[in-house]
């Protein structure tokens, strides 16, 4: 899923400073997931917003609303009878989220309540970590189900820098290096021979360096 | 030959070769640089010129390069793939070419992370090994990346680094063999200081007959104080220093302690030179050059000899 994490309250606060009535949008999607932008983080963004504003002697109204999807534009039809009633959103779903209903509702500006950060995974409950970069050509199957793209710091795609140490990265001894664990994954699967291939120099025009990116399924549009 | 390189000339006829290396200045004046080389000239086979190592910014690899050729010297240009893309790294190995220089050492560079400039997006467009197969193939296929000809191929020695002390250790040796597949003629590995694992290393590297493909040139970094080995030991990833040298360098008085660790080195290129399949060695004098001459009279690696 997509993870993001909240921005802090005082710098959602200076991008409505001039605001007297919002809506706070949440998405039921990847951000309810991750505890970035859901129902429950809808309602203690608004508390948070309007405790601040009334100590500060500017009171807010907040309107709070979760959408089934921010991505989908039939979900965001469900706010279009209101939206034009308040002088912002701030939205907390992921960017693609906020973007989206900037685009759908033309009259307001949208403001991003979180950072969206990456596509990953709850390792733990409250921990999240990446796995992908959606490069637009995934290699996993040589490399042992690990992404090089992602996991390494240089996405190295031939093996690992003179910095891994002890299964560590040299940028973060916190991180795993991503070598090390295809090499640990590639063994355990007895597939070591594998690392023997190189991996070509990569078409990066999959991925963001190609410009936006679009799929057209034929089978699929109206 | 592969190149006019000095220092391919003097491996390929089975010589023991000596490489040292500079780091630019971190302005721009060049004297810093003509100074580092006239220090150490007369020393070496060739001069590593580093490209902005730790990702901290200083003059380029390849002006430092131009002008330790003005001045007689085999340069290595480093290049690391952190900061250019294909487009840049193809341009850049054209220009040196032009300009008379004849080594690469093809690398992906220390993460910007450690640098001042810990801010800035990385490039890694490609990895060490694509750039090794880059200039292989701009050198003997005489073809761009994209695929058209090149007028005038940049005749390149072809050279990329090796960390026998990194992990995992099993993969370091199958990693040194990927680059020689795609076209290494020389490696120049990181500071040994942990000779019963360099050793070990190598037992691998023969295994595989890599040592017969491929120059090696071990790397030796002079310890100029117990804090500097403490320190290397501590904070440099993918660094092995022992703790018998901790302990050898601490044995001595503070102000011996310089002496000890070029005793060290000394006693290290003298065990280097007795592994099979170690061509040379690599000392990286990190802002000491001025010891290299007598590290390499003490070793009995001088007078350099005569290449036509």
């Amino acid at each position: 899923m997509i993870i993001g994490k909240g921005k802090p309250i005082k710098n959602i606060l200076a991008m409505i400073e001039n605001c007297s009535k919002i809506i706070v949008a949440g998405c039921r999607g990847c951000v309810t997931v991750c505890s970035a932008g859901g129902e429950k983080e809808v309602g203690i963004l608004s508390a948070a917003l309007s405790l601040a504003r009334e100590t500060d002697g500017k009171p807010i109204e907040i309107k709070e609303v979760t959408l089934e999807r921010q991505c989908d534009p039939e979900y965001l039809e469900t706010i279009r009878s209101f939206v034009d009633e308040y002088e912002a959103v701030v939205s907390i779903a992921c960017g693609a989220g906020v973007q989206f209903m900037a685009e759908k509702f033309r009259k307001i500006p949208m403001y991003p309540g979180i950072d969206t950060n990456f596509i990953g995974v709850t390792e733990t409950q409250g921990v999240w970590t990446e796995r992908c970069q959606a490069c637009g050509d995934c290699k996993l199957h040589i490399t042992g189900g690990i992404c090089p793209i992602s996991r390494c710091a240089k996405s190295l795609l031939n093996g690992p820098c003179g910095g891994s140490s002890k299964g560590k990265c040299e940028v973060n001894p916190e991180v795993d290096c991503g070598w090390q664990l295809i090499y640990d994954r590639l063994k355990e699967l007895g597939k070591l021979d594998q690392l023997e291939i190189i991996i070509p120099i990569n078409d990066w025009s999959t991925g963001r360096d190609g410009g936006p990116r679009k799929i057209i399924r034929e089978d699929l549009t109206l | 030959m592969t190149s006019d390189s000095r220092l391919e000339k003097i491996l390929s006829r089975g010589d023991f070769a000596v490489t040292s290396e500079c780091g630019p200045p971190r302005g721009a004046d060049p004297e810093v640089i003509q100074k580092k080389g006239a220090l150490i000239k007369d020393s070496v086979d060739a001069i590593n010129v580093t490209d902005n190592q730790t990702s901290v910014v200083r003059m380029s690899s390849f002006s430092s390069c131009v002008i330790l050729k003005q001045m007689g010297i085999n340069p290595v240009l480093q290049m690391v793939t952190r900061d250019r893309n294909r487009i840049a790294i193809q341009s850049d190995i054209l220009g040196a070419a032009a300009l008379g220089i004849n080594n690469i050492l093809c690398l992906s560079g220390d993460h910007q992370k450690f640098g001042d400039h810990g801010k800035a997006k990385n490039v890694y467009d490609l990895d060490s090994i694509h750039l090794i197969q880059t200039v292989k193939q701009m050198r003997d296929e005489g073809k761009f990346l994209g695929g058209d000809d090149i007028k005038g191929k940049p005749r390149f020695f072809i050279g990329a680094a090796a960390n026998p002390f990194a992990d995992p250790f099993e993969f370091r040796v199958v990693r040194l063999a990927k680059k020689v597949a795609a076209g290494a003629q020389f490696i120049q590995t990181q500071c040994i200081y942990n000779l019963d694992r360099f050793k070990q290393w190598m037992q691998l590297v023969r295994d595989r007959g890599l040592h017969e493909k491929v120059h090696i040139l071990g790397g030796v970094t002079p310890m100029k104080s117990l804090g500097m080995a403490n320190y290397m030991k501590k904070m440099v990833p993918g660094m092995d220093v022992p703790d018998n040298l901790i302990a050898r360098l601490k044995g001595v008085p503070k102000e011996k302690q310089a002496d000890e660790g070029i005793k060290i080195s000394v006693e290290t290129i003298q065990q280097l030179r007795e592994i099979k399949g170690v061509h040379g060695v690599h000392i990286m004098a990190i802002e000491w050059e001025e010891m290299v001459p007598g590290i390499t009279q003490e070793a009995g690696l001088l007078p350099r000899p005569k290449v036509e």
